[in-house]
């Protein structure tokens, strides 16, 4: 790549973008670059940084909804929700530490739509597409075109939002996005299950949110990986931990808390968060920080029915020796890592997870591992074949991020 | 009946007719394929009875297979295809064509598969949105999209319109709440979507074929997200002297940071209609009526309840009752849940209109209502999904007086245009159909409809699957395709480059 374009308003997105397709120049789509390293590498003459796009254009916390150009960082997100005591309930992750990127809060809110991230709260709240109301974008033609609203309740037309969150850039450049906010809870806690092997741990998980209603979030430490926690209480377990976290407003909380001890208590030793340490312990999850390091190492990213989380590893690591694994989503999502090789291990991986339904994507790798493998999950032919009448549709001259999804589209 | 522009039929398909419906009956045997025009009557229009239109034959297939030949087949013989459910749709999304083939997926009706572990439910698409509850509620779950047909509604016709109901405020729309999808195209193909697990892989063709109104592909099975249903739920009954203060009390409400499981508002023609109709015991001399339903545990309900009356009370409501028990709690919504009937019982016809607002313009919106209620010369009652910004107004009319339909629609349209004006949209959740298509360019322009279309061209190049729906203009897939970019350098030279 030799140049860059950085376009100030949407209708310069949108003549950049004609005019790379009149040109068949390729483009790399950029909202603030942390996210880079994910997907097949962009061969591409040119990048367009949308991070000049920046900026909160319409907040209005009692209609619960915030719409902001799409380069705008997270960070200047979340402080404006944070004053009104609201929040992105989808809670982003933000994995510059495992991705060895920019400063933490760096990554753009178009970002985060365009690549559909979800953190631990996906399990009750929704994923990030769930949240994603409106939309205006430049497609590959170069023609701006919006879909959505500032409602949530709309069917006006195809959800386009939906059709573009986790589309990666590849089929148009957002450059305004309106989305639902929520309430921030009031108190939030966590307990702590030390000692379960995976597969108790994902059967206690997946008992749990289905009983206790206060619980937004399940996640389970491996033993080593617990070691690497900046909370003491995790750190100083020298076992595995399974976590729970309760909340809401108050007699809501202490209530749940309430029955979710005396089912624990039954699973193991107990531990008890406060909110500032819970708090803590969830952005570890949420960041992945636990397989930030070592960077050399290859991370999965592996989406099953919770209930299969434990035996998909389990059939993994009886295959593959030394991988270490971070179950969130009750199960239903799993980071693994791997040690280096060629094959990224795929074979083994995609065999485990396609017996369950679900998928894997390497998600860390270096970049002749991404060329040359299947990144996200392949497609099956149906899928397959209306995936790039899509592309074709919105991109016809495979000018956005080409090939960062599949190989020739 | 109100004149609508439809697709031309097909003269030389309509000739071939017998000859179809042969072929047809090698594909689905037995009673699988109904010619017979009393029989056919019965599905000439869906909940929008203003349209109605025989189809040249109906198809009653009951498995993927079957759904798969019968598509191919009319794919390869350029033949129209309508997908149906029950037919509730209220915008017009299942009305038939004279040269077309209405596929009705009724037989679909087994649950496939409760999986307690994973939340989900496997079911076929024919089940009805309650009978997917009643499989569940034993074990403690429910599925929580609720919409006030759900008695008949089906779970296909769900998707394809993403229906809402009273609860969505807190626990989302049909596209919140679906995890996987069996669907076919209009080729034959089967294709599989997403699964038990939470999210699905590619793009996001799930959310892209929930509310794409039968017009992307013949959905054939669905895994839907079931929940823990909450220990207990209680519900307000607030009555105002104004809407403002209604309105401004929802908004204390969520401002609080309160995400209650419902809250609808009526206005008093509405009160009054559904108070006479299932003697809810509603206050009667009231403008405005809030239901606010709050849910979970014990002491969570209580503590709610308590922020919510001193908000109520803050806000001047003249009556409010909350209810003692979970018999009093289904009165409150009795009547709320049986305002459309219950308006069609004061009046010989009424229409139904869903656009959506921003919620703090209602106070201005309804004020335009009233004045356009005046210029039409027609009633109109107010029900809203107030938690959520969605207007039902309901006008009343009777078809059989002369032009009072014409007034009726343009009444309506009116009321959708107002919608937009103030940043809100045309539907939230009835869908486009064949009654708000023509009002799409209110709310889109030509670039926007484009992609959309686009969207179609992927799934459907030959627009053979419910067309005349949602689309004011459907253009040709070829002119879709073609790039209109002129070589050139930037125009902009001021875009800066590093
Ligand atoms: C009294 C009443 C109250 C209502 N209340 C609500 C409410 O509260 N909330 C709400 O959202 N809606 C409501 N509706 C509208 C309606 O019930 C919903 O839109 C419902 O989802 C339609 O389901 P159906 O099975 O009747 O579909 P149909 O009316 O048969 O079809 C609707 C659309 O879906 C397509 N379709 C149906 N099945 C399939 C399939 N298997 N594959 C592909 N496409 C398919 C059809 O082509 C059509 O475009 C109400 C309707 C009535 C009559």
């Amino acid at each position: 790549m030799d140049s860059g374009l950085r376009p100030q308003d949407e209708r310069h997105v949108a003549e950049a973008v004609a005019w790379a397709a009149s040109g068949n120049n390729s483009l790399t789509i950029l909202g603030r670059g942390t996210k880079r390293s994910v997907g097949r590498p962009v061969d591409s003459e040119y990048s367009l940084d949308l991070s000049a796009l920046d900026g909160i254009t319409l907040y209005e916390p009692e209609e619960l909804v915030l719409g902001a150009h799409a380069g705008t960082a997270m960070k200047t997100i979340t402080e404006a929700l944070e004053k009104n005591r609201q929040q992105l309930a989808f809670e982003p992750a933000d994995l510059s530490a495992l991705l060895g990127a920019r400063p933490r809060g760096a990554g753009s809110i178009g970002g985060i739509l365009a690549a559909n991230l979800s953190g631990p709260r996906r399990i009750r709240a929704g994923a990030a597409r769930d949240f994603f109301l409106g939309v205006r974008a430049v497609s590959g033609r170069g023609e701006l075109f919006k879909s959505g609203g500032r409602v949530v309740k709309n069917v006006t037309g195809y959800d386009m939002c939906k059709g573009l969150a986790g589309s990666w850039g590849t089929l148009a450049v957002l450059t305004h996005v309106t989305i639902k906010v929520m309430p921030a809870p009031e108190t939030s806690v966590s307990l702590i299950v030390g000692g379960l092997d995976d597969e108790a741990a994902v059967a206690l998980m997946c008992e749990v949110i289905r009983t206790v209603h206060e619980v937004s979030a399940a996640a389970h430490v491996q033993q080593p990986l617990t070691g690497r926690s900046k909370v003491a209480q995790v750190s100083a377990l020298e076992a595995a931990a399974t976590v729970f976290r309760l909340e809401g407003v108050g007699p809501s909380v202490r209530h749940g808390t309430k029955k979710l001890e005396a089912r624990l208590r039954k699973a193991g030793a107990l531990e008890t968060l406060a909110s500032r340490a819970s708090l803590k312990l969830w952005r570890e999850i949420r960041d992945v920080h636990f397989l930030a390091r070592p960077g050399d190492r290859l991370v999965w990213k592996l989406s099953v029915p919770p209930a299969c989380g434990a035996a998909v590893v389990g059939e993994i690591s009886s295959a593959l020796a030394d991988t270490q694994a971070l179950f969130d989503w009750a199960g239903g999502l799993i980071w693994l890592s791997v040690p280096r090789d060629p094959s990224a291990h795929a074979g083994v991986i995609r065999k485990a997870v396609a017996a369950t339904g679900g998928h894997a994507t390497l998600f860390r790798a270096p970049a002749n591992m991404r060329s040359a493998l299947e990144v996200f999950p392949p497609l099956a032919p149906g899928a397959d074949l209306l995936a790039r009448r899509l592309k074709s549709g919105f991109d016809p001259n495979n000018i956005l991020n080409f090939g960062r999804m599949y190989a020739g589209m | 009946m109100s004149t609508l522009t439809m697709p031309p039929a097909d003269r030389g398909v309509l000739e071939r007719r017998v000859q179809i419906a042969r072929d047809l009956q090698a594909i689905v045997p037995g009673e699988g394929v109904i010619t017979d025009e009393v029989r056919l009557k019965v599905y000439e229009s869906d909940g929008l009875t203003a349209y109605r239109q025989v189809p040249m034959l109906a198809v009653l297939p009951s498995t993927t297979a079957e759904v798969s030949a019968v598509l191919k087949y009319c794919h390869e013989n350029g033949i129209k295809v309508v997908p149906r459910g029950a037919g509730t749709s209220l915008s017009g999304g299942a009305l038939p064509l004279e040269d077309g083939v209405l596929l009705g997926l009724a037989k679909f009706n087994r649950i496939l598969d409760i999986d307690l572990d994973n939340r989900c439910a496997v079911v076929e698409p024919g089940v009805t949105n309650l009978a997917i509850t009643e499989a569940v509620e034993g074990d403690g779950f429910y599925y929580a999209p609720d919409p006030s047909s759900q008695i008949a509604c089906t779970i296909g016709g769900n998707v394809a319109e993403n229906s809402g109901g009273v609860h969505c405020l807190k626990y989302g729309l049909t596209t919140n709440n679906i995890l996987g999808l069996e669907m076919v195209l209009i080729t034959g193909e089967v294709i599989r979507i997403g699964g038990r697990h939470l999210d699905a892989d590619g793009y996001d063709l799930l959310g892209l074929m929930t509310g794409s109104e039968g017009l992307l592909g013949v959905i054939t099975e669905v895994t839907v997200r079931i929940l823990q249903k909450p220990e207990i739920a209680r519900a307000l009954l607030i009555g105002f002297e104004t809407s403002e203060q209604a309105g401004r009390c929802v908004a204390d409400i969520i401002g609080r940071g309160i995400i209650a499981a419902g809250m609808e508002m009526m206005d008093k023609l509405a009160i009054h209609a559904a108070d006479d109709f299932a003697q809810a015991d509603y206050p009667r001399d009231v403008e405005a009526l809030l239901i606010v339903e709050l849910d979970g545990s014990l002491p969570e309900v209580e503590h709610l309840v308590e922020q919510v009356t001193k908000i109520a009370t803050k806000n001047e409501a003249r009556t409010l009752r909350v209810s003692r028990s979970e018999k009093e709690r289904l009165l409150f919504w009795a009547g709320r849940k049986a305002a459309f009937p219950a308006i069609g019982r004061i009046s010989p016809d009424y229409y139904c209109m869903d656009g959506t607002i921003p919620r703090h313009r209602l106070p201005e919106v309804l004020a335009q209502i009233r004045k356009l209620s005046k210029k039409y010369g027609l009633r109109v009652a107010n029900v809203f999904h107030a938690g959520d910004g969605n207007l039902h107004p309901l006008i009343l009319y009777d078809a059989n007086t002369k032009d009072e339909l014409e007034r009726a629609e343009a009444f309506g349209a009116d009321i959708l245009k107002l919608c937009v004006a103030v940043g809100g949209v045309l539907t939230g959740e009835h869908g486009v159909g064949v009654e708000k298509r023509d009002l799409m360019s209110t709310m889109f322009n030509d670039h926007d409809l484009k992609h959309q279309q686009r969207v179609k061209c992927a799934f459907d190049p030959k627009g053979l699957l419910n067309p005349g729906k949602v689309f004011p203009v459907l253009h040709r897939c070829a002119e879709l395709g073609r790039m209109h970019v002129h070589k050139g350098s930037l125009a902009f030279p001021d875009i800066p480059r590093f």
